[in-house]
């Protein structure tokens, strides 16, 4: 099911939780919401599924507007960061429900309810466990009874609110491929909130990313990592140096460099902020434009080596990372200065400060539920 | 298990102590009377409906209870409004209170020409002096108990278990009575036991308001009471031990219908 969202707007008190948001989905997507605590990618899900009611806009679940239907005939698939699943019921009924509630003249047998909830359990790969409690299984197999459970229904649209927040680093990477298998084989349209970069990069179509109300970039997840549309995405997506620079003459100069680090594309001439990752700073052979650093520090962790330099011109502290047999390592000596170039960055016009966490402030003068929500992200 | 059998130890002894040994004593001294003795004592007609006074009325004030105080934990736990914290806080005050001032409390306003007895009263509703006033003294009394165990477990069971369940297409009705009921079911039963253990000893605030007419409005404690004024310790012991049996039975009944039900909401893993 295609889903258009307009100009969706919901404040919470004085405080806007959604300011303005336009979204195209096509069928069968799996799209990400990333964005900060406070951002309101889990406020823009929850409106999506009519728990909450937007003040303006609409929603349309191929072409309907269903602004106006409450979340029980709205049949969205929702799966709760914390599972939500009915403790007292084994997890066959946890899933049978959703079939078992519906008025009399629309519900199947119950030989027909029982026999589709043991498909999804075996579609889940949870076959056989049919007469446990929830509180008899891991975190994990826990997320996959409400995935199963939000499938009964044959959702319009399937919606997770964090769903692997919960879990540990090894199972959430496990159930995120998983995921991502089941969504190409069900082919469910599919929107899940995440405030994890790595995550929605790597499950999704097409990422969302938010920030105060807004939707900063809508891409693939190759366009917003390689051509962040602002300094909040750029900042958002990694790890990230900034680096004081200008544009002269169709140059790019880091500040106080005495050769440009590269051309122009089409850059108003004047103060810049350089963007670049730490993984894109090598050091630079002699006669490619590059810039200065002094070497403060450098730190193994794992596989990665971790250095922090001064630039010497600018001041800027910048970070450096290397995988760990990288052949520049061991220039890279603590008092050591060397020449850096960029391999990769971005270049935003100076003025337009990012703001990377929630605005603490305002997110502290929000309606206790509002705030209870940020803080869960 | 370091340090089993000293804490077990130390656990037996002291329950013999403050519970066993005084509970037995009063098996003992019943068992004075034989067994004979001890029916015709519970026969006896003012017994009996003493008896039957004191656990239907800790039966039916123990329900309303459970209705009403698992409908004030529901507005404290989902609401937020002025005043909260005062009125949660009054909740605790039938825990604190002497039980004789309740008791006259309750008296002063239900009787023919108190604050609320005097609108009452044309319309035919005796509260004071009548059992009607045992059933009320011993809501009050037993209110605390259930709001205090439900109230845990409702802040646990998240809002989100009704989302989820009305996203599943289910009505308000079918979310309460097929989610919200069952998961608290436990907590409610065991606040249920609570405030029916707590109105079937109780005897403070009672007293005052039954007017304590034999047949009609006297408790089987009071009855205890008074067949100890009269010296007759056999027969004070024999009720007191019927009362003990009949209590046990009860509880055990409830836990049994606790443990199975908490079985169902699966064992806390």
């Amino acid at each position: 099911m295609d889903i258009q969202i307009r100009n969706i707007h919901k404040g919470f008190g004085s405080f806007p939780a959604l300011a303005g948001v336009d979204l195209d989905i096509a069928s069968g997507e799996l799209i990400a919401l990333l964005g900060p605590s406070g951002s309101g990618k889990t406020t823009l899900l929850r409106t999506i599924a009519g728990l909450e009611f937007p003040d303006t806009g609409q929603i349309l679940f191929g072409g309907e507007d269903t602004v106006a239907l409450p979340v029980q005939q709205r049949r969205v698939g929702f799966v709760f960061q914390h599972y939500a699943l009915f403790r007292h019921m084994t997890i066959l009924e946890n899933v049978a429900f959703g079939l078992r509630v519906r008025p009399r003249h629309e519900r199947p047998s119950d030989k027909d309810i029982k026999r589709k909830a043991a498909e999804l359990l075996d579609l889940v790969q949870l076959g056989g466990l049919e007469a446990r409690y929830p509180t008899q299984l891991s975190g994990g197999q826990r997320q996959r009874v409400a995935l199963a459970r939000a499938l009964a229904i044959e959702p319009r649209v399937l919606l997770l609110d964090e769903p692997f927040g919960a879990l540990d680093a090894k199972v959430r990477k496990d159930l995120r491929r998983w995921l991502r298998e089941l969504h190409d084989k069900t082919g469910y349209t599919t929107i899940f909130v995440t405030h994890d970069q790595e995550e929605a990069l790597e499950l999704a179509d097409r990422v969302v990313v938010m920030s105060r109300g807004r939707i900063e970039q809508v891409g693939s997840t190759d366009e917003v990592y390689e051509n962040p549309a602002t300094p909040f995405v750029f900042d958002f997506l990694g790890n990230t140096n900034i680096l004081p620079g200008e544009v002269r003459e169709h140059h790019i100069y880091v500040n106080g460099g005495p050769q440009p680090i590269a051309d122009t594309a089409g850059h108003e001439p004047g103060p810049i902020d350089i963007y670049v990752r730490p993984i894109d700073l090598r050091i630079a052979d002699a006669g490619v434009p590059s810039f200065d650093v002094d070497v403060l520090s450098t730190q193994r962790t794992g596989p990665v080596v971790r250095c922090e330099a001064r630039a010497v011109t600018s001041g800027a502290v910048i970070e450096i990372e290397l995988p760990h047999l990288h052949h520049d390592v061991p220039a890279l000596k603590a008092g050591a200065r060397v020449p850096l170039r960029l391999s990769n960055f971005s270049v935003f016009a100076r003025g337009k400060p990012i703001s990377r966490q929630a605005l603490p402030d305002v997110v502290a003068n929000a309606p206790a539920e509002y705030r209870e929500r940020a803080r869960a992200g | 298990m370091p340090g089993f059998g000293l804490t077990l130890g130390y656990t037996i002894f002291y329950l013999c102590l403050i519970v066993l040994i005084p509970l037995a004593g009063v098996f003992v001294k019943a068992a004075g009377l034989g067994f004979d003795g001890i029916w015709q004592v519970v026969s006896s007609p003012r017994v009996y409906s003493a008896l039957r006074l004191s656990f239907g009325a800790a039966a039916i004030a123990a329900t309303i209870n459970a209705v009403f105080g698992l409908l004030v934990a529901w507005v404290f736990v989902r609401y937020d409004f002025f005043g909260k914290k005062l009125l949660d806080a009054t909740i605790d005050l039938p825990f604190a209170l002497p039980t004789a001032v309740a008791g006259i409390a309750l008296t002063a306003l239900y009787s023919g020409n108190g604050w609320i007895g005097q609108f009452l009263e044309p319309l035919g509703i005796k509260v004071a002096f009548t059992p009607l006033g045992v059933i009320l003294a011993m809501t009050f009394i037993g209110l605390p108990f259930v709001v205090r165990t439900v109230q845990p477990v409702l802040e646990e069971a998240e809002k989100e278990l009704e989302e989820a369940a009305a996203s599943l297409g289910a009505t308000r009705w079918q979310t309460i009575t097929q989610v919200i009921l069952p998961t608290i079911l436990p907590a409610l039963l065991t606040g249920y036991a609570l405030s029916f253990a707590r109105a079937v000893g109780e005897y403070g605030s009672v007293i005052f308001i039954a007017g304590n007419l034999p047949l009609k409005s006297e408790i089987a404690p009071l009855l205890i009471i008074i067949k100890l004024e009269e010296f007759d310790y056999a027969g004070a012991t024999a009720v007191a031990a019927i009362m003990l049996v009949l209590s046990f039975l009860l509880l055990l009944i409830i836990n049994l219908l606790q443990g199975w039900s908490r079985t169902r909401s699966g064992a806390r893993a």
